[in-house]
């Protein structure tokens, strides 16, 4: 076809001639958009990575390769990954949902030692007395009640007091670790954990068991229920749409006479519930009782997993997986490479700084803008 | 025993003697995050700063036998991560407070990753630093035992209160600070003052963190640092910018951090573990009573995102 591009009547006409692919290519291409420059800074990172490993005389191929054997390769890894990601999908959502109202929460670890807390604490008088299940449930409550309240705090004070809702998540954090020392090591100390101060354990039977053909516990299916929820009420409910218009703009949502103080409180307390649900899932899943390990850092991960999803509820899924096979290979990684523990740590890090490095790129590029893509020397159609 | 002929008086002793030796850490790492906000940014990743700097001091300190060395060594790495952090955020549209959280990351994973070799062999020097001579007479001396680093931090934070009023650069800092628009329409480039507070604020972490393992608690391990560079946000507040205030705010969080085991050792047992809130409670009750819903924080930095 012989088509004169710079003849603005021509290529006019060559766009209309292909309206019925344009709305789905620009919908692909804004989507593709996050995808690719994500999949960019991984490859980035790992890029960097590999650099720091050739200077200490390891092999970075290698390094990848039981990567993907310990975290990916077998049924076996996988779902230690998944085991993994779990509570950080809880964790996770603890920032991401905050995050859409504009809020900046730190503070998830706090939630999460306080709901475990919380869950072991109603847990211990009622075993042997209530069913299995209304046990699990109401520890499942226990937990989301007093995660929540302990975020919505943070969500009040900024509110009503202007407090700094980043600096006060992150001191009512340490505030719940000396609360959990004062009663793990007191009230409701086991006296029978001598080196390491728990409560009492739940007996085997009121263990939140693994999904049936899995050994996985049933905590992956609460976290990706909640971020499936999450992402229903954040784009799908009227409360989602408040909640995002005062994220936008707090004075208009304020003058529109949206209940903003009430939207705070609701979705800080959310947030916190399923911050605190990590912990009652540590506690009934893994620990079988409250003690120091509650406060083993899924809350700061979690930060940087909702940071990395981008505050999206369902692409936290995709990025936990993703960060509970990194650490899931570490062990491998150890025995195999004589490489100190940490390594996964520096891994981490170097990914966390090069992803979040690379939002700067977004709206860079005019491949995944539509609306600019017959602007310019630049010509979609013509490509 | 000593202590028991004090009495009483051994608890304000104790606390006193307690804010002086934890103080110190707080006093560098608040004055650093002072340098960096008063420019604009947030660096909410000094913890990995100051943990990375605790393991240079000690790894230095132990090859060459020189703590002072050490002291510098942990200052260069300070700056080259406040380098990194003020260039990584100079770019739009990346967010400081989540590359500060990374950067902690990075920093305590590479800390532990290249501090391995340096935990065992730590015994052979304990290079405790000389010590302010300022002892009276009776056991009132161990508690005022103290380290040079202390007098270093104040004189800095008073040369530092002092020359954000009165000398050219202190100037530049805080029209950075308050204003990106005024700062560019006077010719000054903000994002290359903000890399050069970051820088400064990194390398002043890392005294910090070199402190706690050449002083107190004296050694390297992972578990050195209980959260110092995190709370360095909260201290700047609490503090309102000013250096003079970072001092003060370190010793008050010190002193309340010390009540638990003073309390403890004249047998008040009760809620021991509580004691250690003491500190968190302290600056999250004076946030409370000095923030205001419908105006910043009296000396907040105008271009600051943290205080909107």
């Amino acid at each position: 076809m012989t088509v004169k591009v710079d003849d603005p009547a021509i290529s006019l006409s060559a766009t209309r001639r292909r309206t019925s692919l344009r709305p789905l290519l620009g919908w692909l291409a804004r989507r593709a958009e996050p995808v690719v420059i994500t999949l960019g800074g991984i490859f980035a990172g790992l890029a960097l990575f590999s650099l720091f490993l050739l200077t200490l005389g390891k092999s970075p191929l290698v390094l990848y390769q039981l990567m993907y054997t310990g975290g990916f390769g077998s049924w076996f890894s996988v779902q230690n990954s998944l085991s993994r990601a779990a509570p950080l999908l809880l964790t996770a959502l603890c920032v991401a949902l905050p995050a859409r109202l504009g809020l900046v929460i730190i503070g998830g670890e706090g939630a999460v030692v306080l709901g475990g807390v919380a869950a072991a604490a109603i847990a211990l008088p009622l075993v042997g007395t209530a069913p299995v299940l209304i046990v699990l449930v109401l520890m499942a409550v226990a937990g989301f009640v007093v995660g929540g309240i302990w975020i919505s705090l943070a969500g009040l004070l900024r509110h009503y007091r202007g407090v700094n809702e980043t600096i006060s998540s992150l001191l009512l954090a340490y505030i719940a670790i000396a609360l959990m020392n004062q009663f793990v090591e007191g009230p409701l100390r086991d006296p029978a954990s001598l080196n390491k101060p728990s409560t009492k354990p739940l007996p085997a039977g009121y263990m939140l068991g693994n999904i049936p053909g899995m050994e996985v516990h049933w905590g992956l299916v609460i976290g990706i229920v909640a971020c499936i929820l999450s992402w229903v009420l954040i784009e799908m409910t009227s409360f989602g749409f408040a909640a995002r218009i005062a994220g936008g703009n707090v004075r208009a949502a304020q003058i529109q006479g949206l209940p903003v103080g009430k939207l705070i409180g609701g979705l800080t307390a959310i947030a916190g519930g399923f911050a605190g649900l990590a912990g009652m899932v540590e506690v009934a899943a893994v620990q079988g009782s409250a003690n120091a390990s509650l406060a083993a850092g899924y809350g700061y991960t979690g930060i940087l997993v909702a940071f990395l999803a981008r505050h999206n509820p369902l692409a936290i899924i995709p990025v936990a997986f993703f960060l509970g096979g990194i650490a899931a290979a570490g062990g491998l990684i150890q025995r195999r490479m004589g490489l100190p523990d940490a390594t996964v740590l520096v891994l981490q890090g170097t990914l966390f700084i090069v992803i979040l490095f690379c939002e700067t790129f977004y709206g860079r590029f005019r491949i995944f803008n539509p609306d600019l893509w017959d602007t310019g020397d630049f010509k979609m159609g013509e490509a | 025993m000593g202590d028991a002929a004090i009495g009483i008086w051994g608890v304000p002793l104790a606390i006193l003697a307690g804010a002086i030796r934890v103080s110190t850490p707080f006093i560098f790492v608040s004055l650093g995050e002072t340098i960096t906000e008063r420019s604009g940014r947030i660096n909410l990743g000094l913890e990995g700063t100051l943990v990375f700097a605790a393991m240079t001091a000690y790894a230095i300190d132990v090859m060459t036998g020189s703590p002072w060395l050490g002291v510098l060594a942990a200052m260069a790495t300070g700056a080259i991560f406040g380098a990194m952090h003020g260039w990584i955020c100079k770019w739009p549209k990346v967010n400081d407070i989540a590359i500060g959280i990374a950067m902690m990351q990075f920093g305590l994973g590479l800390a532990f990753f290249l501090g391995k070799p340096f935990i065992q062999p730590a015994a052979p020097h304990l290079p405790s630093i000389p010590f302010g001579v300022w002892s009276t007479s009776a056991p009132v001396r161990a508690a005022l035992d103290i380290n040079s680093l202390f007098l270093i931090g104040i004189a800095l934070a008073i040369l530092l209160w002092w020359a954000l009023r009165n000398t050219r650069i202190g100037l530049i800092l805080r029209v950075v600070g308050d204003s990106t628009d005024a700062a560019r329409a006077m010719g000054i480039h903000p994002d290359r003052i903000r890399l050069i507070a970051t820088t400064a604020g990194g390398s002043l972490a890392a005294v910090g963190g070199a402190y706690l393992s050449l002083y107190y608690p004296g050694s390297w391990n992972e578990r050195i640092s209980s959260g110092q560079g995190l709370m360095a946000v909260a201290l700047v507040i609490f503090a309102r910018w000013n250096p003079i205030g970072c001092v003060v705010a370190a010793l008050l969080f010190g002193g309340a951090g010390a009540l638990g085991p003073a309390l403890q050792s004249v047998g008040v047992t009760e809620g021991y573990y509580l004691f250690y809130a003491a500190p968190y409670v302290l600056t999250l009750v004076i946030l409370i009573a000095t923030s205001s819903p419908t105006r910043s924080l009296a000396g907040a930095p105008g271009a600051l995102s943290l205080t909107k």
